[in-house]
């Protein structure tokens, strides 16, 4: 099957069951998103699915076929939430925080500038454990240009 | 005995694990640790656990400092990068007395080779109770000194100026005088063939232009931010295998019989086959070994598998607490004479905590090849000397040709420093049976990981408590019920927090026991190990009998630590009541309760706000104080103070693993509740100035924050609480 990934389109010929997660990590090399609990509960492994946050290791490949996958492997550099998460040094063990910029970037394109509601409410499916939540805040706020 | 040196308790071995080979491993580990560690001969047995190591060259400036003719300086740390950012602190004890350029200053791991690297608290190569920074102070400000005059005295020779009228700045050596100047880069190679002196000159503090500034900052932010950071799951080697292990569901259970017939025809999967620890199945990719594990048909023999459920072993811990059990407590502290100091009217309590487990982002994982003797590890280690042995021991070999390479690990809070060295073993078993030098990564799922044991131990704490005049202590009663944490020497890391405290040192007598049961469930090292326990009984204890003696809880602190001259704990507790603004009037609803403790030689103070609206308890602004000694990265020690916080909070309010017929119910994230973004409170933290020797700052956010909230809910509805977490 064909998978566009970070707008290029990629050959997958493995098990159309296989989760987005692995295919991504251990067949197109792109290691960014990452393997946390395998049930959509800690959100390390966030992806977007036609621009919408999607917990990669709950999708089977088959059926992100036909939409456009965005990892943080497609987050650019200048990115305003890299920035600002670099700024805040926001990661610890940093496990998470791919995972957690990508729930953010999909915030900010549907509400480029969230309340602390806003935040807490689409950012609390991403666990963190070294507790870097008000950084992340601080980080979303700070590349939204919100006090 | 410093309490830091857990690896000195090794004597009396102990049977906990589930693992047999394991079991060997730790045992001869523990000895051997304890045995050059104890005996001051560190540098001898360290070398003798290197025998077989590749040699290792430490450089013109080192084992701690390289320089390159660019001009990056790049500072080994000997420490696992597990989150905590140590790096950060260690790299400007080393910039400073060098007065490197800090935007020239890099990082790496050090290899894993105990002879050049152990830390000397520890004893070991390794990384625990909070010691990179304490136990890298004076050894990292001389190195940098060191390198510093090595230039110098190269840009002397050179243009034949006296010593004294050199300066350095910003990588940059210079004569004012003369206006002449150099980069490291330039006298690079002069100054490599310099003599280091041996003592050399070390800054007056005074003269810090980095330590203590918000210049010291993490420097992994960037490829932690943007996915590019190297973890062991990340890993990815030519002709690499994937493992995943079918696990007894018992602690304590073995395979019986095991039909893999079914597994071996899923596509994808290579091999798969009996380790000690339950059923390999080795595949091309994580997906196969997944299916193919799913497919095993396993029966496990369960005829010595821990079987009890957490309800009885709870009340059997409170049978053994009141000594009416086989099990014999032993003292840890004793004071004064007994006899009729515990007549009359007593304050008592009891407390009761369950197992916890780890639960780090990155579930546990390795990297592991075996190629005759020669064995490759690549992964987060945490204690690399210990996995050397427990690993040699596996593959029979010596413990130096065990190489590491560590990585960065997605969280540990102590899983990753378990002392059997459990998941890696199991791998270096897989890769073992592969043999030819393949390597192999072994996945755990999150639900491996969360069932696998090593829990911070279940506990039960009582004390009996006689009060004086103020309603100060007279006479402490102090009976604690723990397995042992680590399975050698006393049973002490459950007593930290409680030995030797103000609260005890008030008390004329003192009766302070351990009683140390055996449990077929594995206990383990989890961030501020005993701390997280004793520091919930002693500030909740306090607060209590501050309220019975009609005091205010700060000001009931206070004259215990003024009595008994705690300067330390007087400064923070001071610090974060005017910080706080403790006693002043807050939201209706609102309360505030507070904590002080010391965990690893540093110590925080904190005050939360809480309310409780209905069943939902809110916490939502922590002030913290903390005196770590010279405070070296402000930035990080904010960050860890409010991990720490975010961490201990998530423990407190809803942590548990439970025990069901010995099997663990929480597995995953749906049952086992962490806290999240919504729950978070503000974290302010606060430094007390110290010119003292700096200490940790990894773990000692975490205790305190438990009885801060207890305290403030004792507050507001008047009842204490006498077990964890909060929320049922």
């Amino acid at each position: 099957m064909k998978l566009n990934v970070n707008s290029e389109d990629r050959e997958f010929d493995g098990d159309p069951n296989m989760p987005l997660l692995w295919v991504l990590r251990d067949h197109l090399n792109l290691s960014g998103t990452k393997f946390g609990c395998g049930i959509a509960q800690c959100g390390a492994c966030t992806v977007h699915l036609n621009g919408k946050a999607a917990r990669s290791c709950s999708v089977p490949a088959a059926e992100a076929q036909g939409m456009k996958i965005r990892t943080i492997e497609g987050v650019s550099a200048g990115h305003p939430l890299l920035v600002a998460w670099v700024k805040h040094d926001v990661p610890q063990c940093g496990y998470c925080q791919s995972g957690q910029i990508m729930q953010a970037a999909a915030l900010l394109d549907e509400k480029p500038k969230p309340t602390d509601t806003d935040i807490d409410a689409a950012m609390s499916g991403n666990i963190c454990r070294c507790g870097t939540y008000r950084r992340i805040k601080a980080a979303i706020k700070d590349a939204a240009g919100v006090a | 005995m410093s309490e830091r040196k857990f690896e000195e308790e090794a004597q009396r071995p102990k049977v906990f694990t589930r693992r047999r080979l394991v079991l060997g491993g730790s045992l001869l580990g523990g000895a051997l640790v304890v045995g050059y560690a104890a005996t001051n001969f560190g540098a001898i047995a360290a070398g003798a656990l290197s025998i077989g190591a590749r040699a290792a060259d430490p450089g013109a400036f080192g084992p701690f400092i390289k320089i390159d003719e660019t001009g990056w300086v790049t500072v080994v740390n000997r420490y696992q990068e597990m989150g905590q950012g140590s790096h950060a602190g260690l790299a400007a004890i080393v910039a400073e007395e060098l007065d490197a350029d800090w935007e020239m200053v890099r990082f790496e791991t050090a290899p894993a080779n105990a002879a050049v690297y152990r830390d000397a608290t520890l004893g070991i190569q390794g990384t625990g109770a909070s010691q990179a920074i304490a136990g890298s102070w004076d050894q990292l400000r001389q190195a940098g000194a060191a390198a510093r005059a090595m230039f110098v005295q190269a840009f002397a020779r050179k243009w034949v100026l006296p010593v004294e009228s050199i300066g350095v700045r910003n990588g940059v050596v210079y004569h004012s005088a003369s206006q002449r100047s150099e980069t490291f880069a330039d006298l690079l190679a002069d100054a490599a063939k310099i003599t280091p002196p041996e003592h050399p000159k070390l800054k007056d503090p005074k003269d810090y232009r980095l330590i203590g500034t918000e210049i010291v900052r993490r420097k992994d932010s960037q490829s932690k931010s943007s996915g590019t950071e190297l973890y062991t799951q990340d890993v990815r080697l030519p002709n690499m295998l994937v493992a995943m292990v079918a696990h007894p569901p018992h602690f304590g259970g073995k395979v019986g019989r095991a039909d893999m017939a079914a597994a071996r025809k899923v596509p994808g999967v290579v091999d798969v086959f009996e380790i000690a620890s339950g059923v390999a199945v080795v595949a091309q990719d994580t997906w196969s070994a997944c299916l193919g594990r799913n497919a095993l048909k396993v029966e496990w023999d369960d005829a010595k598998a821990e079987t009890r459920s957490s309800d009885a072993l709870r009340a059997l811990y409170r049978e053994i607490a009141k000594g009416k059990t086989d099990v014999t407590g032993s003292a840890f502290q004793t004071k004064g004479k007994v006899d009729d100091a515990f007549d009359g009217e007593l304050f008592e309590a009891s407390f009761d905590f369950p197992y916890l487990a780890h639960a780090p982002m990155e579930p546990m994982n390795c990297v592991a090849s075996v190629d005759g003797r020669r064995v490759k590890l690549t992964f987060a280690a945490q204690v690399q000397t210990v996995d050397q042995i427990n690993c040699a021991l596996a593959a029979i070999t010596l413990p130096g040709m065990v190489e590491i390479e560590t990585l960065p690990a997605g969280g540990s809070f102590g899983r990753r420093g378990t002392l059997t060295s459990d998941y890696i073993v199991e791998c270096v078993n897989i890769a073992r049976h592969v043999g030819g030098g393949r390597p192999v990564k072994l996945v755990w799922t999150r639900e491996d990981d969360m069932s696998s044991g090593y829990y911070r131990p279940m506990a039960h704490h009582m004390v009996s408590i006689k009060c004086g005049e103020g309603g100060l202590p007279l006479a402490w009663r102090h009976n604690i019920v723990s397995q042992a944490i680590v399975p050698f020497g006393a049973n002490e890391l459950p007593t930290h927090g409680v030995k030797n405290s103000p609260y005890l040192s008030v008390a004329s007598v003192v009766d302070g026991k351990i009683f140390t049961p055996k449990l077929g469930v594995p206990p383990g090292l989890w961030r501020s190990v005993g701390n997280s326990q004793s520091a919930m009984v002693m500030e909740h204890t306090v607060d209590q009998l501050a309220r019975r003696a009609k005091r205010d809880p700060a000001e009931y602190r206070r004259a215990i630590f003024t009595k008994v001259g705690d300067v330390r704990k007087l400064a923070v507790l001071d610090l974060v009541c005017k910080k706080a603004g403790w006693g002043s009037p807050l939201d209706a609803g609102w309360a505030r309760g507070l904590a002080v403790h010391e965990c690893f030689g540093t110590v925080v103070a904190q005050v939360a706000e809480v309310s409780v609206l209905g069943e939902n308890l809110r916490v939502r602004r922590v002030v913290c104080a903390v005196d770590c000694g010279i405070a070296i990265a402000p930035n990080q020690i904010a960050a860890q103070i409010e991990g720490g916080v975010c961490f201990g909070l998530g423990a407190a309010l809803y942590g548990r693993i439970t025990l069901d017929n010995g099997t663990p119910q929480e597995t995953n994230f749906d049952a086992y509740r962490v806290l999240r973004m919504d729950e978070a409170p503000a974290v302010e933290v606060h430094i007390v100035p110290s010119k003292k020797t700096p200490t940790g700052i990894g773990e000692p956010g975490v205790p305190p924050i438990a009885p801060a909230v207890a305290n403030a809910l004792l507050s507001l509805t008047g009842r204490p609480t006498s077990s964890l977490p909060f929320v049922i």
